[in-house]
């Protein structure tokens, strides 16, 4: 194996990430993901793989020199040199606009990566359930997790608990309907935020106490939980999870800023 | 600008540590807990980024960086537990 970065799993034992390093990315495909969100897939010369979970950044450089840099997370894991983002449009961004909306197929991008292995679960590591919590965008390395554990045919039980604003802003929409109707299924629940489907049950609202109890694993199965969205909406779920029971040390946050 | 967490210390820090960074565990000076440093708070700013402690927010590192080189501060926290490569790794 290539150069490698060492780190300790939730069982002590030594797990290892690729190196991080610079790469120049290839846009070989890009495609509207939700209205506000693109799909991006990129060719890295020399990307040594990634786990799922992990992210990368993206360093623009404007003609006069100014850089600015932002964090993605990963769609996709595995040894693959191909790396899927999903790109959500910050109205008042620097990068991601110019993601979203100007990046064409056959672009180049400068990219660092891959990044963190705080924010990973590897098919077989624990034989603990597992808990993914999104919000918005924040569902882009939890689908990376789900999609893993499905391709290695790992038993896990996993459930899904996203949050998002309408139907049409969910990301993955196909991928994850197809990964909840597999024989061994991720459980899925979504939670709409502004405007639900007709017929939905429940009408649209933000993620409360009671919601959040009653669809994720309870603290008693111990589970691993993972959570990843705006700050407000990460550190609002973390503190109701504490709240009912579940211990701080297996819930792993990853917060984007923003709204 | 809304805090993040320390999971985005990842790429700045490997430009200069062989290691993640963010798996590293730091005891604060502040309050005594110890958690990696994914788990801190991170605020960045034109300026630079500074770290917090995620239980009492005592500044745990600041980091400032120029074109050409940059500053580390290992403010507030005392040593750090990283894990070493497995060889077969």
């Amino acid at each position: 194996m290539s150069e490698t970065v060492g780190t300790v799993d939730a069982t002590g034992g030594i797990r290892t990430v690729p190196r991080a390093g610079w790469h120049v990315g290839t846009v070989t495909a890009t495609n509207r993901e939700t209205p506000n969100a693109s799909r991006l897939e990129l060719e890295v010369d020399g990307w040594p793989g990634n786990a799922p979970g992990q992210h990368l950044d993206v360093r623009l450089t404007a003609p006069d020199g100014y850089t600015a840099t932002r964090s993605y997370s990963i769609a996709s894991s595995g040894d693959s040199t191909r790396v899927v983002l999903a790109v959500d449009k910050l109205p008042d961004g620097e990068v991601s606009p110019f993601l979203v909306d100007e990046l064409r197929e056959g672009d180049m991008l400068e990219v660092h990566g891959p990044l963190g292995a705080f924010f990973v679960w590897r098919p077989g590591a624990e034989p603990r359930p597992v808990q993914l919590i999104a919000g918005g965008s924040g569902v882009v390395p939890l689908y990376a997790i789900a999609n893993a554990r499905a391709e290695a045919g790992d038993e896990t039980p996993f459930r899904l608990l996203y949050s998002v604003r309408t139907p049409d802003d969910v990301y993955f929409a196909r991928e994850l309907e197809a990964l909840a109707g597999t024989s061994d299924p991720l459980r899925l629940d979504l939670v709409y935020t502004r405007r639900a489907p007709d017929g939905w049950p429940t009408p649209p609202g933000r993620i409360t106490r009671e919601v959040l109890e009653a669809a994720v694993v309870p603290a008693a199965e111990h589970p691993l939980v993972y959570v990843c969205g705006s700050t407000g909406f990460v550190e609002r779920v973390a503190d109701w999870l504490v709240g009912y029971g579940h211990d701080a040390r297996s819930i792993r946050t990853e917060r984007y800023g923003g709204t | 600008m809304q805090h993040v967490d320390g999971n985005a210390l990842a790429g700045p820090l490997a430009e200069f540590f062989a290691f993640d960074v963010t798996m590293a565990v730091a005891r604060c000076e502040g309050c005594g807990s110890t958690a990696e440093l994914a788990r801190a708070m991170v605020y960045p700013s034109g300026a630079g980024t500074v770290v917090r402690c995620g239980s009492c927010g005592q500044v745990l590192m600041t980091l400032v960086e120029s074109e050409d080189r940059a500053w580390i501060r290992f403010t507030g926290m005392g040593a750090i537990e990283v894990a070493r490569v497995s060889p077969a790794g």
